[in-house]
């Protein structure tokens, strides 16, 4: 009997200090909802214990379901043939017990059926899934595109795909990418075209298209002849249909689970989602958002689940007639992970936190008439939330690689081998820091907030908690990495070199990281005495770490720009 | 065709988590050093019953017997998908053995009534008799099919159903009437997160009695409006007759239960010398090892 939640006393720990009391009253209306749907909470607590409860089914599902059958799963991996992807039995088996739980419509709203959860609760479920099976979160993790449509889709659209969403009856996929384009997405050409009587049609070609044999897809099309920039690009909603044909399937390094494939649409009939033009503005950045959020958890799954897989083994096995955990070279490598899984973790609800009270004021903000503090809360969150994002998705993920490699490290050889589970966890991390985005992009994403300051203002709000004695002295230290944070910003601001900045930009957010993580976790610390080991490790290593980005990028080294061809060439 | 379908479930002490306090000294089980859990095959049992809810079309009804917390998995069962749930709760019950229990379960199913199918887990953890289920069909001198794996088919009259025997299976059927006990041959559902926001509300008159002393009636007639009010019956209101249940009706007298339980003691190290091994002999003899 595993449970993935009521044994991970940090994902405990998160859900009941993170104060998700304002969101809460938001999104179930002041608990008005209370009156019309049985299932919705009365009050906060009541809320709590829904969200609790919920988290524990979902983690016993998680450690005695879905966790056993892992392994094969990823030995066999979803099939193709004739034209038709076929899932594991057990990956069938897994979505089959999650829809009997009814997770499957997890933030959709009561009307349609779903829990009218938080992204919050449901990101610490996909976290959880992740670790059990990171294959399986891929498609899990789709309930954005649900989401998506509850967001820009028309009245019609929500009844008709919502509760069959909720109800597990339907899955989606998200085709954005084209052979020719990935990061690049402005530059999508697959073609939207409407018939005399209005109807719309796609045709053309998407590649890596994750869980592509879906029932419903959300499709990036060129919907205005002629045009080549983003703004041409619109979203539609098709289903499955013999003019979508899956062409093949990737045979790829891990998340053998499930289908990445490749699709051509042949005159597929869709729908316009939202308004003409805004497809990749508006919808997909924020689909790819919410996305980058359930990339972020996943990769946090596999680092927890790495973790203990190393942890377990250095206990167990004896070298030199002692567990190898005793020795220094191992019990630093431990000690490291865990701190890694930690700060990624505290980064992602900081986040999920932050992008939940963007919603939801959002929705306030469009539905009825906002007071001005709301309007200006609205705006307050969305730039933190188009910052924290690309920041949390490039720790979570790169921490999750980090800790993948020395979980097999610690096993030894024993760990390259495919018997042991460390070395799916590490073929499995590796696609969480290119997917949706690379950490390349991700630093794209954040440097703009990290030079016009976007946070300072939560730093100086982190930093004014009240903390026991033996942490201050911690804090001064994370501020004086702060008071280097600026003077290295305005270094590079200064320089007025493009090409420098987009050189350092990586090492900035990086430092920027440093410090908000730090931050976040000696709050969690001040609460609980037991966590101050962790955030002081963090601090002391950040204070190096910070150290040799903010040399670098104050030393104002442009020789790079200069002979990289000479280094790369040679 | 719809088929009433009554489950019988136990709240059991959690066997697989024994520590030394199991037992009390005075030999019973110590039930609060021990989580109580939804016995495991009623859960098969359970999942049997819902089963053929999907299949044919079926109300379920859960029954229990035993304290006002026994509740508990009973909400577990509602959180699953049962329809509705009754507990038989009555101080004069207790020290009820195999005999008096399914008696009282027997008196249980007429009082419900119209029951088609009575499913019950093959044994519960703490007792491990296997005895009930088919007391209870004894007593309603209905036709029992035991160590069930699945129903292979279920018409208005009749049941067909594979069940485990020493060495394979074999397929039996029954008219109805009867009453089923199901091995660990199914994957219980996990709770449904929907059902359990609501109805995780419901409660017996009892719970409501220890949680609201004042306002226990108000309470009840509050759930009962939103269909959470769990049926409690006691043993008059299901018809027992008072000498057949709980202590008076129970046959069996225990003699003497043993606590035994293995546990690592101290690590003691004897010097080998001849002081040491005199030391031995003599700690041996004195906790009747030897001699």
């Amino acid at each position: 009997m595993a449970n993935f939640f009521t044994d991970n006393a940090d994902l405990k720990f998160t859900l009941e200090n993170l104060d998700l009391s304002p969101i809460c009253r938001m999104i179930e209306d002041d608990f008005k909802f209370a009156e019309t749907f049985d299932t919705a909470p009365r009050d906060f607590a009541d809320a709590l214990d829904n969200y609790r409860r919920a988290l524990e089914v979902v983690g016993g599902i998680a450690g005695d379901n879905i966790a056993p059958r892992a392994d094969v799963v990823d030995k066999t991996g979803a099939q193709f043939a004739d034209g038709k992807v076929t899932y594991h039995p057990y990956t069938l088996q897994n979505l089959e017990d999650l829809t009997k739980a009814g997770v499957m419509g997890v933030m959709l709203p009561h009307k349609f059926g779903g829990l009218n959860f938080p992204v919050t609760v449901y990101t610490m479920m996909t976290e959880m899934v992740s670790r059990a099976d990171a294959s399986l979160q891929n498609i899990f993790g789709l309930q954005d595109i649900a989401e998506t449509i509850n967001l820009f889709g028309n009245d019609e659209q929500k009844e008709k795909y919502l509760p069959d969403f909720a109800k597990g009856l339907l899955d989606g996929a998200m085709d954005l990418t084209e052979p020719d384009f990935g990061s690049d997405l402005q530059s999508v050409r697959l073609r939207a075209w409407q018939d005399e009587n209005g109807q719309w049609y796609l045709n053309g070609m998407k590649r890596f298209i994750t869980n592509g044999c879906a029932q419903v897809h959300l499709v990036l099309a060129r919907s205005e002849e002629g045009t080549t920039d983003g703004r041409g690009l619109s979203m539609f909603i098709c289903e499955k249909c013999p003019q979508l044909v899956v062409r093949r399937i990737e045979d790829k390094l891990g998340i053998h689970g499930v289908a990445t494939c490749e699709l051509q649409f042949n005159d597929v009939p869709a729908q316009l989602c939202g308004k003409r033009r805004l497809g990749l503005i508006r919808y997909v950045m924020s689909l790819m958002n919410g996305a980058r959020v359930a990339i972020s958890a996943q990769a946090v799954g596999i680092a927890e689940a790495a973790f203990r897989a190393a942890r377990k083994y250095a206990a167990e096995r004896e070298q030199f007639k002692k567990s190898i955990d005793q020795f220094p070279a191992i019990y630093s490598m431990l000690s490291a992970m865990k701190v890694k899984v930690t700060a990624a973790r505290a980064l992602l609800y900081e986040t999920t936190r932050v992008v939940d009270l963007r919603s939801t004021y959002g929705h306030l903000c469009e539905n009825g008439i906002p007071a001005e503090e709301d309007r200006a809360a609205q705006k307050y969150y969305t730039k933190l939330a188009a910052l924290l994002t690309p920041m949390c998705k490039a720790l979570a993920t790169e921490s999750a690689n980090q800790v993948a490699y020395d979980a097999i490290q610690v096993h030894g050889g024993t760990g390259y081998m495919r018997d042991f589970e460390a070395e799916r966890y590490y073929r499995d991390a590796r696609i969480t820091n290119i997917y949706e985005g690379t950490t390349q992009l991700q630093v794209v994403a954040a440097i703009g907030g990290v030079m016009q300051r976007d946070l300072d203002k939560r730093i100086g709000e982190l930093a004014a908690i009240e903390l026991p004695d033996d942490l201050k002295i911690y804090r001064d230290k994370v501020m004086a990495m702060h008071a280097k944070q600026l003077e290295a910003v305005r270094f590079v601001a200064e320089r007025k070199d493009s090409e420098y900045h987009d050189l350092v930009a990586r090492a900035l957010v990086e430092m920027e990281t440093m410090i908000f993580v730090s931050l976040l976790l000696l709050r969690d610390a001040a609460k609980d005495a037991g966590r101050r080991a962790i955030a002081v490790r963090y601090v002391l290593d950040a204070e190096y770490d910070f150290g040799a980005r903010y040399a670098r990028v104050v030393s104002g080294d442009t020789a790079l720009i200069q002979n990289r061809s000479e280094i790369i060439g040679y | 065709m719809s088929q009433r379908i009554l489950v019988f479930v136990k709240q059991v002490p959690d066997t697989q988590n024994i520590s030394g306090d199991a037992m009390t000294p005075e030999g019973t089980v110590n039930r609060a050093a021990l989580p109580a859990i939804f016995n495991p095959e009623d859960l098969n049992a359970l999942e049997l019953a819902l089963q053929l809810k999907e299949r044919y079309g079926a109300e379920i009804i859960v029954a229990t017997m035993g304290m006002p917390a026994a509740a508990e998995v009973l909400r577990q069962s509602l959180y699953r998908g049962a329809d509705k749930a009754v507990l038989i709760t009555d101080r004069a019950l207790a020290g009820a053995d195999t005999l008096a229990t399914s008696y009282t379960l027997s008196c249980c199913v007429k009082a419900v009534g119209d029951v088609d199918l009575v499913l019950c887990g093959r044994q519960a953890i703490d007792g491990d008799t296997a005895q009930v289920g088919p007391q209870i069909s004894e007593k309603l001198k209905w036709p029992q099919l035991c160590y069930v794996e699945e129903v292979r088919e279920l018409t208005s009259s009749s049941i067909t159903v594979r069940r485990s025997i020493e060495g394979g299976y074999e397929v039996l059927s029954s008219p109805l009437p009867a009453l089923l006990t199901v091995v660990d041959a199914n994957e219980p559902r996990p709770v449904n997160v929907k059902r359990m926001m609501k109805y995780k509300r419901a409660a017996v008159k009892s719970e409501l009695v220890k949680l609201f002393p004042e306002t226990a009636d108000a309470e009840a007639e509050k759930l009962a409006a939103q269909s959470l009010l769990i049926e409690e019956r006691n043993a008059a209101s299901i018809n027992a007759e008072p000498d057949r249940i709980g202590f008076p009706g129970s046959p069996t007298k225990v003699k003497q239960v043993m606590s035994v339980v293995l546990t690592a003691g101290e690590v003691k190290q004897i010097p080998p010398t001849d002081e040491g091994i005199s030391l031995l002999i003599h700690e041996l003899i004195s906790d009747h090892t030897l001699g």
